[in-house]
């Protein structure tokens, strides 16, 4: 780095003070000074933390059952109470940040990358490929997506799994039309040009230039589809049509502790706190880095 | 205008294709035998064979597909395997049911969500804007289902201020016109069951309606604050226009393109959001049926009841479509 300095002087001489930094580290900065983007991220990384350590810090197993604590209301010994199995609510929730989690990443990184692959083979061959894709994109989103995705495990049978799949196959148009639309600006630029003008192939152009133009708005669309995918798989699981017992899912814990409520509302309460605050961690998040990434998508 | 309707109308066909072949498709993707998957594992031999037929499995797909789309061009929507009776004939009480809630659940989504979003963007960073906004970004994350189970518990089970389930009370039956039964009670000129329909009403319109009122709240902050800024703004006031008028009139009408943009979309996912609120609490609706089927492998009530949602909801988009032309004169289609 030393020998680099006097130079870079010599370029800058004017600003000796001004540094010359990458889009990546000045996003970086811009989210920094974003209180609401960090409380989002602090969210976000908790619940990591909880999902990864969760053997480590909850206090009991998933299904540790003590049938003579039945339905016991928060204290000391059970910081958010017992369930109608005499299970630690807390301890199913820490565990079931994994399941969330899980499902959330997993799902859209499925939608994420074969939406972007579509996408990008209807907006750089354009014509009847893109016209066929762009068409089967408009057709999925004419569903509302929880009913698609209710179609999906109707066909699938009712499993943590199928219900990933239905929510990464309801979210892929979503991806392919933003790639698509990427693909056809960047495709316009100079640099793409010149790279077909000196005969690069295809795919190469596609991976090396456009794909990586079209990161950044995939990261901020990928970060805010975990948060309507972890609400999804929870809706799923509610419906009975995800996780399955004793699975500690959060929409499932909810929907066993219905019949409850009276007796134990505590058994309702905190599992479904614990869906909001992860969806509202990534949705602050993923408005931070939009914010960050893309200021012309700033509202 | 009336080239654009039509266009727009042509452009509609080949996605309503597209959504029945994705619906007719659902059962014909079922891993295995589809009449055994329906009948279960101790199904008879005859029985299966018998619902083959029945479905029509038993013959290629094209001629399957071409006689799913004769049904539905003569409103035939399949039969019940549950019920056994037609489903075009028992579908309407449960989706005027879901519009009703649905429409609710969008008025009180409008009414607060616009409001809020105005007061926030003139009170711009008064700790009116800043609370409204944190409840905004806790709603747009808010499970739906969590949220009508906390309501039922505090508004209906501890303090038992409104019903918990239902649409009618029960020992007071409306007698259904309409199957709409706001309407359906005013016209019999049952003020006493009307404000019965309307009180179990409340907590799930309120329970379908807080996602979208936050996004409505938030589209409509920050239109309204980019419009405030503008010049006619300015004018009206240095013309002594008074607050109210600048604010609903002339700030309003310009802000309010995106969200009705919003609005169009959101109705969409109500009444997919439906299917939860009516599970929670005892809404006789479409989504409460497609529950109910599935649970009862009830293929064609599922296939059926989602591609009718799905027709409601490209319809909607379209109205919306249509309604930007009328609202802001300056949308020009070619």
């Amino acid at each position: 780095m030393a020998e680099i300095a006097p130079q870079k002087q010599v370029n800058v001489s004017k600003q000796p003070d001004e540094e010359v930094i990458s889009p990546w580290r000045e996003a970086w900065k811009g989210f920094r000074r974003n209180k609401l983007a960090m409380v989002g991220m602090g969210i976000v990384l908790f619940f990591i933390l909880l999902a990864i350590f969760a053997g480590v810090i909850a206090p009991e197993g998933i299904n540790e059952q003590k049938l003579s604590e039945r339905l016991q209301s928060p204290s000391a010994s059970h910081w958010f109470g017992t369930d109608d199995f005499g299970r630690d609510i807390l301890s199913r929730i820490i565990y079931g940040a994994r399941i969330s989690l899980w499902v959330g990443f997993f799902a859209v990184l499925g939608s994420a990358a074969v939406g972007s692959l579509l996408g990008m083979v209807a907006g750089y061959y354009g014509r009847l490929v893109d016209t066929i894709i762009s068409r089967i994109f408009d057709i999925m989103l004419a569903f509302p997506s929880i009913l698609l995705a209710i179609a999906v495990v109707a066909v699938l049978g009712p499993s943590l799994r199928n219900a990933l799949i239905a929510i990464a196959i309801i979210n892929i148009p979503n991806f392919g039309r933003l790639v698509r639309s990427r693909v056809l600006s960047v495709k316009q630029e100079e640099y793409v040009m010149a790279a077909r003008a000196v005969g690069m192939k295809d795919s190469r152009i596609i991976f090396h230039h456009v794909l990586p133009n079209s990161l950044a708005p995939i990261i901020v669309q990928g970060t805010l589809a975990i948060a309507t995918a972890i609400l999804e798989a929870a809706a799923l699981s509610f419906l009975g049509l995800g996780a399955q017992a004793p699975q500690p899912e959060w929409g499932k814990m909810l929907a066993d502790s219905r019949s409850y409520i009276i007796q134990a509302p505590w058994t309702v309460f905190f599992p479904g706190l614990a869906i909001m605050l992860t969806v509202l961690g990534f949705n602050l998040l993923g408005d931070g880095l939009r914010d960050a990434l893309d200021p012309k998508m700033k509202k | 205008m009336l080239a654009y309707t039509v266009r727009r109308l042509l452009m509609l066909i080949p996605v309503l294709f597209g959504m029945t072949l994705i619906v007719f498709f659902m059962i014909r993707a079922i891993p295995g035998d589809p009449a055994q998957v329906i009948l279960g594992q101790q199904a008879t031999e005859e029985a299966i064979k018998s619902l083959t037929k029945q479905l029509g499995l038993d013959q290629p797909w094209y001629l399957q597909y071409v006689d799913y789309i004769k049904n539905l061009f003569t409103g035939d929507l399949g039969t019940s395997l549950r019920t056994s009776s037609d489903i075009s004939g028992e579908i309407w009480p449960y989706l005027a049911a879901t519009l009703e809630l649905s429409l609710v659940a969008m008025v009180i989504a409008i009414f607060i969500g616009v409001n809020a979003g105005i007061i926030s963007a003139w009170y711009q960073n008064s700790w009116f804007d800043y609370t409204a906004m944190v409840l905004a970004l806790i709603g747009v994350s808010m499970p739906v289902f969590w949220l009508g189970l906390m309501e039922q518990w505090a508004f209906s089970l501890e303090l038992g201020w409104l019903p918990s389930t239902g649409r009618e009370n029960v020992r007071n039956p409306v007698e259904a016109i309409t199957h709409l039964y706001l309407i359906d009670t005013l016209i019999q000129g049952r003020m006493d069951q009307f404000g019965e329909v309307i009180k179990h009403l409340i907590l799930p319109g309120i329970a379908l309606g807080t996602i979208p009122m936050a996004i409505i709240a938030r589209m409509t902050r920050s239109s309204m604050l980019e419009v405030m800024r503008s010049d006619f703004v300015r004018t009206a006031r240095a013309k002594g226009t008074r607050m109210f008028w600048v604010v609903y009139k002339h700030s309003l009408k310009n802000a309010f393109i995106p969200v009705l943009t919003v609005i169009g979309l959101q109705m969409g996912l109500l009444l997919g959001g439906a299917i939860l609120t009516e599970t929670i609490f005892g809404w006789p609706g479409i989504g409460r049926y497609i529950y109910d089927a599935i649970n009862f492998r009830d293929y064609p009530v599922i296939q059926s009841g989602i591609l009718i949602v799905a027709v409601i909801f490209v319809f909607i988009n379209l109205i919306v479509d249509l309604l930007y032309a009328a609202i802001d004169p300056r949308i020009k289609y070619n």
